[in-house]
């Protein structure tokens, strides 16, 4: 199993600590529902260092770099993220990934950890011409400080110029003499920042975050929940080869007016019809559907759940899943097992909005 | 890890007080610190009868859902009700306000198959090595 460099802190803080993909991560400290809580209200500090990242020299355009995703990369303003994907031929998703840019033509792609060395190979394969792709994940620190008071926590770290900080936009920041980027981004649906920096500050980095007592160390357990209550996709789960970003309802990270590998296919299934697509749903108990979950409509198989789990801030059970056929807003259907049985109801997301 | 002494335990970590004709019945200490912050529980009704090693709750925790089984045979004479609105009883006391179930002991026999607490504290100390 690989470890981050804060293996032994999380141990010492008694994180209970389990496998996700080929990385021991820890999955909570004290409790999933106090660490959620805790980012919705105050500010929690993740251990995110098993994302990959890769620094890319290319021109968008010449390198064909533009085609390889479908976030339109040439019109983003240097210093700014853009969310998008990586298709197959097929449309299929390859990963999802943030794109940074930079300068004109220096960018830094944030990736999955399971999916890091396929796309590693994907770009590498696709790009053309002069360029230069560096996997830098095993040198690079990744620290995600989310909730609604961690403005004022970084500001005491990096100083007033963090606030001028956009959603979605990063700058350089200097760290006890160490240069890291932070941006505006997160997976929370909380005002909140991810910082990259190399692996040898990143234990200094995080124990100086959490001097500050209104940090709290929180697991992957609860990112997992607060990004459920979002209705952000997780790869893997809602994201895979055999769903194209319209079955996933996520075509507004889609550029359609460019050229993108998986283009074609993409259009074709907007033509025919898609067969399947994502739904969100909520029970009306505290049950939580589960990951594998059959979704049933009357007495027929309609799909199956991606994602389940008992909402923390909603004390009901919430879902994704996709469907072959139609439903909408307010539609009843069932989810189950061989044991347990849940009614559902179809749900906009995100489930949770924030109050105010 | 908190084993009471006057207890009887499964390898399942379930646990039994006897009390004369009557056991109550619930998760270990061990079980509630495994499954992390619990979120909902499905308990049987009253006057139903259980199976020693049977199915006898589901509890479900942020990450996922567990059958708990009936450490010894018998009707069920009282439920937790509290627990519906307070799941999180069983992780704050597994062994007392977070009881699940009692019910009246068909075959007091049945008892030669759990262990007592310091079999159990062994039990434990193998799967956590």
């Amino acid at each position: 199993m690989l470890k981050t460099s804060l293996y032994n802190i999380h141990i010492s803080l008694g994180a209970k600590m389990a496998p996700f993909g080929d990385w021991l991560m820890p999955i909570q400290y004290q409790g999933i529902l106090a660490e959620h809580a805790h980012t919705r209200q105050a500010v929690s500090l993740f251990d995110i260092c098993h994302m990959g990242e890769f620094m890319l020299e290319a021109d968008p355009a010449l390198s064909g770099f533009d085609r390889i995703v479908t976030q339109n990369i040439i019109s983003m303003p240097e210093g700014s993220c853009r969310y998008g994907f990586m298709l197959n031929q097929q449309a299929g998703v390859l990963d999802d990934l943030v794109v940074y840019r930079i300068n004109q033509t220096n960018w830094m792609l944030v990736v999955n950890s399971a999916t890091t060395a396929g796309d590693f190979a994907h770009l590498k394969k696709n790009l053309l011409g002069q360029f230069k792709l560096q996997d830098v994940s095993d040198k690079t620190g990744k620290l995600d400080v989310q909730g609604p008071q961690s403005l004022d926590v970084l500001k005491n770290i990096f100083g007033d110029g963090i606030s001028k900080l956009n959603y979605y936009t990063f700058s350089e920041f200097v760290f006890e003499g160490q240069r890291c980027i932070i941006s505006r981004t997160g997976y929370t649906g909380e005002l909140g920042y991810e910082i990259y920096i190399s692996t040898d500050y990143v234990a200094r980095l995080w124990e100086v975050l959490l001097e500050d007592n209104r940090v709290k160390p929180a697991g992957l357990g609860c990112r997992d929940t607060l990004r459920l209550e979002m209705g952000y996709p997780l790869y893997g789960h809602e994201l895979d080869t055999a769903h194209t970003p319209l079955a996933a309802g996520l075509l507004k990270f889609v550029d359609l007016s460019k050229d993108f590998i998986g283009k074609g296919a993409l259009l074709n299934e907007q033509e025919l019809g898609q067969k399947e697509h994502l739904i969100c749903f909520q029970t009306d108990s505290r049950r939580g559907p589960r990951h594998g979950f059959a979704i049933f409509a009357d007495k027929k198989q309609v799909g199956t759940v991606t994602s389940g789990s008992f909402s923390p801030s909603l004390s009901v059970g919430i879902g994704m899943g996709y469907v072959s056929g139609h439903y909408v807003i307010g539609d009843e259907l069932t989810v189950k097992d061989a044991n347990i049985e849940i009614p559902v109801k179809v749900v906009k997301k995100p489930f949770y909005k924030k109050e105010n | 890890m908190n084993i009471p002494k006057n207890l009887f335990y499964t390898k399942d970590h379930e646990w039994a007080r006897i009390e004369g004709k009557t056991a109550y019945i619930g998760i270990t200490d061990y079980a509630q610190h495994s499954l992390g912050d619990i979120t909902f529980i499905e308990l049987p009704k009253i006057g139903e009868e259980l199976k020693q090693s049977g199915y006898c709750a589901t509890v479900e925790s942020v990450k996922a859902a567990s059958e708990v089984y009936a450490p010894l045979s018998g009707k069920v004479l009282s439920v937790n009700t509290e627990l519906a609105a307070h799941p999180e009883l069983i992780n704050q006391s597994a062994y007392e306000k977070g009881y699940f179930i009692s019910l009246e002991i068909s075959d007091v026999a049945e008892k030669t198959k759990l262990m007592d607490a310091a079999s159990y504290e062994r039990y434990v100390e193998g799967l956590t090595k």
